[in-house]
């Protein structure tokens, strides 16, 4: 496949596109799949058929728009009209009014905060795509980075773009990566490997899921840049067990793109060649931390290993290895499209671009959202959420799943940056973001991913195994109300031990969601252990039998 | 390196032909391992010691060393599953939006703990870190089927439903 043919492909499907009047696509995303999209497809192909529309109308399988919560979704005509509650039985509705207005309570209006708050670059082609088909990704303007970079720009070229857009890491740490790339690629050792990790393992993120399962194809667009940038020839997609739709959909875009030769040898007739091959997790969230990741594609238990040297140095089978997270491979055909420079404006001074963030909790508006870096937690929460539902009070918002904090009100007017959130006993994290309100019990929700951390722990240093264990025990003591002043002290200092002394990120970072809860919401750990009295009615209580006297 | 050769299959099941065609495609290469245990699970619904064994011997990893992965990932189960699962979400989302509560109403409808089959081999029950689709929560997976925003009275009235011999008598 060479640019002339792309071209020819674009002009074929915009031809047979220009035929068409309407074009609507649903949802299709696991989210939207489980509240019956399908069936809803299937009526609405019927429907059209019953009326003899086939030839002019077409509803098609489309990628996330996003609000979850109002599924299933639906955008007709590029997303001039947005659908929600989409069933079956709305079919007819929806065909008799694809000419004029759809009634209101199908209709979802396109001035809402949800939409226009938005910045897409990550998620830029916004669902109107069919994920399962090359050729509309490719009509969509895929592809035309990689061949234009493989046959007019050298690979050093690809990479200082990427270090001119100033991207960072998106899977959490933010770690630059244009520097990563210089690593891989200065690396004297061949062969060298990309591996994407999509081991989106933080309860309460599903953005990596998202992007894998409506835009396969560009995440295996960025994974061959990349791979050109840095020299590489093999590359893995690591993809949780628990994302099947996902997996489905790259496992057939790689066969797509391996048939047009746009991976495998001599791809586009040039003497670049790269291979990809997924990889399934098996349900360990530590398997999220590079180098565990790297011992669990070579087949091994995912334990982590003491970093340097560094994967970039020496990381699959000891050659120098790429990893990125999902999103951060999202954004590379975006900024080799539009330069570095581009991408670079977009954002605060330290955090350029886009953020994916998953939205969930007590939210109004749950989905997924991607703003530009820099906005407030206040308009992410409140104006793009949409507020906390049932007239309650918000309380705060969690970030970084086990390895962050929670956010108290007074922080709301704070950017969304790297450092910001950092600054606050947060982190970035991979962008799940979960909102509580006053239902929540902030030492219940410090007990749960205390819990996570421990069942989670790979058992391979002591401070992170036992000391999360301990410091579990301690969460439960001061939940059922039987701990006294003294223990708190000593969970104060366990943090601190475990989050020094242990081996890698899991570990590093467990104590998070307690010293975070204990710096804003001390209170009530106090009323646990002094009052035994849970505000919010969560904790189980245990009281002390009364004595009786006679 | 010395390249492995078949060796015979544990049983004359034809499932076997499956895992078989998985450690080929990794040229029965060590690093196979997890895809390979993916195999024999699909396949057979659980890992057993005579299936580790024989991937053990085929792929020339000690045993101790399959074992160890096979227990290590959460998602190798060494037990039969029951003929239906019932997953609970038990992410965030779905903390805070009352899956402990459904956790609990199935545990007691079911007499059993999570990861954990009925006597009359019926329904599993399996707790997931995060399926997601946190925008439903709270989740539950019932046979595949994802299903969102249920109360637990629902849910335990679904999964109950299982366990009755079918007749539509009403």
């Amino acid at each position: 496949m060479h640019l002339e043919d792309l071209q020819r492909i674009t002009e074929e499907h915009h031809a047979a596109e220009a035929g068409l009047k309407h074009v609507l696509y649903v949802c299709s995303g696991t989210a939207c799949q489980s509240s019956r999209s399908d069936e809803v497809v299937k009526a609405l192909q019927a429907e059209l058929k019953a009326r003899g529309l086939e030839a002019t109308c077409e509803v098609r399988q489309g990628g996330c728009q996003g609000l979850c919560a109002r599924g299933p979704m639906a955008a007709l005509d590029q997303g001039k009209v947005v659908y929600q509650h989409l069933t079956p039985e709305d079919a007819p509705t929806v065909v008799e009014t694809l000419d004029s207005q759809p009634p209101d309570h199908l209709q979802l209006p396109s001035t809402m905060p949800f939409f226009t708050r938005q910045v897409r670059i990550a998620t830029q082609i916004a669902g109107l795509l069919d994920p399962n088909e090359l050729n509309s990704y490719i009509a969509a303007g895929g592809y035309q980075a990689l061949l234009d970079a493989l046959s007019n720009k050298t690979s050093n070229e690809v990479l200082q773009e990427i270090v001119r857009s100033n991207l960072r890491g998106r899977g959490g740490a933010g770690y630059p990566t244009g520097l990563k790339w210089s690593t891989v690629a200065k690396a004297p050792q061949t062969p060298k490997y990309v591996v994407v990790n999509g081991d989106e393992g933080d309860p309460g993120a599903f953005m990596d899921r998202s992007l894998m399962e409506d835009y396969p194809f560009r995440v295996l667009e960025g994974m061959t840049l990349a791979a050109y940038a840095v020299g590489a020839s093999y590359g893995y997609i690591y993809v949780r067990a628990e994302y099947p739709l996902a997996v489905k959909r790259l496992q057939s875009a790689i066969k797509q793109a391996q048939k047009q030769n746009l991976l495998g040898s001599n791809i586009a007739g040039t003497t670049f060649s790269f291979n990809v091959e997924i990889r399934l997790g098996a349900g360990a969230f530590v398997c999220g931390e590079e180098t565990a990741l790297i011992a669990s594609i070579e087949g091994g238990r995912g334990t982590p290993r003491p970093r340097p040297p560094y994967p970039a140095e020496s990381g699959l089978w000891g050659k120098p290895t790429l990893i990125n997270n999902v999103e951060t491979m999202a954004n590379i055909v975006p900024i080799i499209q539009n330069g570095g420079e581009w991408f670079a404006e977009i954002g605060t001074e330290k955090s350029k671009g886009t953020k994916v963030f998953a939205l969930s909790g007590r939210i109004n508006n749950t989905g997924l959202i991607e703003v530009p870096m820099g906005i407030t937690l206040r308009e992410i929460i409140f104006e793009i959420g949409g507020g906390i539902p049932d007239g309650k009070r918000f309380k705060a918002v969690q970030t970084g799943g086990p390895s962050g904090g929670c956010i108290p009100e007074q922080y709301l007017d704070m950017p969304v940056d790297y450092e910001s959130l950092a600054s606050i006993g947060s982190i970035m994290g991979s962008g799940g973001m979960i909102v509580m309100d006053e239902t929540s019990c902030m030492v219940d929700v410090a007990k749960y991913f205390m819990e996570f951390s421990m069942a989670e722990s790979c058992g391979k240093c002591v401070p992170c195994r036992v000391g999360t264990a301990q410091m579990y025990d301690l969460l439960c003591k001061i939940s059922e109300g039987r701990a006294t002043l003294d223990d708190l002290v000593l969970l104060e200092s366990l943090c601190d031990m475990v989050k020094h002394t242990s081996l890698c990120g899991l570990g590093q970072a467990a104590p998070n969601p307690v010293v975070s809860t204990l710096r804003y919401f001390r209170d009530e750990y106090l009323a646990h252990i002094t009052e035994k009295r849970c505000a919010a009615g969560v904790c189980q209580i245990k009281h002390e039998p009364l004595e009786v006297h006679s | 390196m010395l390249s492995a050769k078949p060796i015979p299959a544990p049983s004359e099941d034809k499932r076997w032909r499956i895992v078989n065609a998985t450690m080929r495609r990794h040229g029965y290469n060590a690093s196979g391992l997890i895809e390979t245990l993916h195999t024999v699970q699909e396949a057979f619904g659980f890992l057993d010691v005579a299936g580790l064994r024989y991937v053990a011997r085929s792929l020339r990893v000690p045993f101790s060393q399959i074992y160890g992965v096979a227990t290590f990932y959460n998602l190798f189960k060494m037990k039969p599953a029951g003929e239906h699962t019932c997953i609970v979400c038990l992410g965030t989302a779905c903390y805070i939006k009352g899956a402990p509560a459904i956790l609990s109403s199935l545990e007691n409808t079911l007499e059993i703990k999570p990861d954990e089959t009925t006597a009359d081999k019926k329904v599993s029950l399996v707790v997931a870190r995060c399926v997601g689709a946190c925008g439903l929560a709270p989740v539950v997976v019932l046979d595949e089927e994802t299903l969102g925003k249920l109360p637990p009275e629902a849910i335990v009235e679904k999964v109950a439903a299982w366990r009755t011999p079918v007749s539509e008598e009403k």
